[in-house]
């Protein structure tokens, strides 16, 4: 456990026993910010099949060319890890990115749905995450921009069961 | 040690911070057709003490929730002897109660001396008498003692309402998840909050001696394999590798964990000497390899692999390296454990949409689903065999559910607030 103080609202700081460590998603970009990438996630529940990511600050550091891409959120079909094409022009978007910003690092974060066990599905969460990995790589990002945290099943950007619940946990997020 | 030494003082701090509890109730959905009826008085108090337990409650919780008794409601009690030379045995014949168990609690020092006998009504003999000293603290702990020498004595199988569970918590949504890890006695009462993280826990694997819990937790924002002591709440850091550190599972001798790391590329078994800190890689291919399980004889790993394109068990032979597949009933099995008789393996198998707890005899290879909900995981066997502890759903909520090793009783477990799931069973801790 990190202690590393939060600079969210005070209101959710204290609605924590302590403030600790880094938030999945929107929060955790290496070479941290103090306090300007305040992540405005929290926000997986709108059912936008927009989850987590969307709302991050746009964490800007010098140097930098151009804007980390809107879109952080990419989704897959049942028990698959294929890109499906709707989200190619998502994925090249951060591979120009990447590209373009040497220093940039980025979270890719596996998640699956619910059904099945456990360990084997942050098994399922990381083939997702290096499917988005192999993707970037062929676009020419270099592997030391990238790294693979995969939560299986952990942290659901929806809660409930029904394939519309399923189809928003299946995905891969860009955590800059 | 420097690096450990301040792990250890996170675990203090955590520890310091934790004071919440997260009792578990129980819940009985299913009663075993074939359970054995028994009657258990109220245990004769000296005096006008109160006691804070009722022994012979918790005595009689214990036995029902085994699936194999059916304690008489308490309305239906005859006469309330308290010692056999006072019990009628034609009475209790009369109510078709096949066992008699009837105690006293009085006092002695500053805590109490409790005393019980077990009574074979039909054969009118008495199979046991003890006494025991106790304490305000421990008078659960006595009366969990008590349900171990009965159902032993009547099953000839040893008891295991003395035992613990570990499970993962979790409560919140989105970014504002706090996630818990507790032990807790066998009926979910006395819950110790052992890990409090905003990022997720899980994977709890008992220690054969009971002393330690391996987990994976991703405080740091990455997976990495933790062992904890749990008196002393001194922990350290086995793994944190690239990818995927996960599914701890200790060998019988304690002194090795079988885990699943992605460090090379695909996740694959590995097998970490744990005093040695050295690491042996067990399988290699393309493929997911996970969740792996000891057999109780240390000589083989069970664990879950996609090599043959959907999730199957495999045997890995540790003296000969060699695989092979062991389930083919269905296109989904997955963690594996093995019964402590090493004869049988708990599972989770998906038949249609369901994801279902299910035993695998492993000389025939008859597979059986045990439970009759959707969606079933991590399936943990207790120490005497009797039962499996498993997650599953209750409307929107995780809860926890027990199901006898025959399938024939059920009971739930869910939390007063919030998720519960990962439970662990430990083992014998006496």
């Amino acid at each position: 456990m990190q202690f590393k103080p939060y600079a969210k609202s005070l209101a959710v700081a204290l609605s924590f026993a302590f403030v600790a460590g880094c938030a999945s998603s929107g929060g955790t970009q290496d070479g941290a910010l103090d306090g300007t990438a305040g992540s405005g996630t929290g926000t997986s529940t709108t059912g936008q099949g927009m989850a987590s990511g969307q709302q991050s600050g746009t964490a800007m550091q010098a140097g930098q060319q151009g804007r980390i891409p809107d879109v952080r959120t990419i989704y897959f079909d049942f028990d698959s890890d294929q890109i499906r094409s709707e989200f190619q022009p998502v994925l090249t978007a951060h591979a120009r990115y990447l590209s373009n910003n040497g220093n940039a690092k980025v979270v890719l974060e596996g998640h699956t749905d619910e059904r099945g066990t456990r360990e084997y599905n942050v098994a399922l969460g990381e083939r997702r995450a290096k499917a988005v990995e192999r993707f970037l790589t062929v676009q020419g990002v270099s592997p030391s921009q990238f790294e693979i945290v995969s939560y299986g099943e952990e942290r659901p950007a929806v809660r409930g069961h029904g394939e519309d619940t399923y189809a928003q946990n299946r995905r891969v997020v860009f955590s800059y | 040690m420097k690096r450990y030494l301040t792990l250890w003082l996170g675990a203090m701090l955590m520890l310091i911070a934790a004071q919440a509890q997260a009792d578990l109730t129980i819940e009985i959905t299913r009663g075993s057709d074939r359970a054995t009826p028994i009657a258990i008085v109220p245990f004769a108090v000296e005096g006008d003490m109160s006691l804070p337990q009722d022994v012979a409650q918790v005595i009689s919780d214990d036995l029902e929730r085994s699936g194999q008794f059916a304690p008489l409601s308490r309305d239906s009690l005859i006469s309330r002897p308290s010692r056999s030379e006072n019990v009628n045995y034609r009475d209790w014949r009369a109510v078709d109660s096949d066992y008699l168990v009837v105690g006293e609690v009085a006092q002695e020092g500053g805590g109490y001396r409790v005393q019980f006998e077990l009574l074979d009504v039909y054969g009118e003999r008495r199979m046991l008498g003890e006494y025991i000293s106790s304490n305000t603290e421990q008078l659960r702990r006595t009366a969990h003692y008590i349900s171990d020498k009965i159902y032993e004595a009547i099953t000839g199988v040893r008891g295991a309402f003395s035992t613990k569970i570990a499970y993962v918590t979790s409560q919140g949504s989105g970014d504002d998840i706090r996630y818990g890890l507790y032990v807790a006695d066998a009926d979910g009462r006395n819950s110790e909050e052992i890990l409090a993280s905003n990022q997720p826990i899980l994977s709890p694997a008992w220690s054969p001696d009971g002393t330690k819990l391996a987990y994976v937790s991703f405080e740091t924002g990455r997976p990495a394999i933790y062992i904890q002591e749990l008196g002393s709440s001194r922990r350290v850091r086995a793994t944190s590798f690239p990818g995927i550190n996960g599914a701890p599972a200790w060998s019988p001798d304690g002194r090795k964990l079988a885990m699943s790391l992605s460090k090379d590329g695909q996740p694959e078994i590995y097998v970490m000497d744990v005093a040695a800190r050295s690491f042996q890689r067990l399988t290699n291919n393309s493929a997911i390899d996970t969740e792996p399980s000891w057999s109780p004889d240390g000589n083989n790993i069970v664990f879950t692999s996609d090599r043959g394109g959907e999730p199957q068990l495999y045997r890995y032979d540790i003296a000969s390296g060699q695989v092979e597949r062991i389930t083919f009933t269905g296109n989904y099995n997955s963690r594996g454990r093995y019964a402590p008789d090493g004869e049988s393996l708990f599972l989770i198998h998906r038949g249609g949409n369901e994801y279902q707890v299910a035993r695998q005899d492993l000389d025939t290879g008859r597979l059986v689903t045990l439970t009759d909900s959707r969606w079933d995981e991590s399936p943990s066997v207790a120490p005497n065999g009797s039962m499996v502890i498993f997650a599953t759903q209750q409307g929107n909520s995780g809860v926890l559910g027990a199901v006898s090793a025959d399938g024939r009783a059920s009971f739930r477990l869910p939390a007063a607030q919030g998720d519960v799931r990962e439970p662990a069973w430990s083992p014998f801790l006496n």
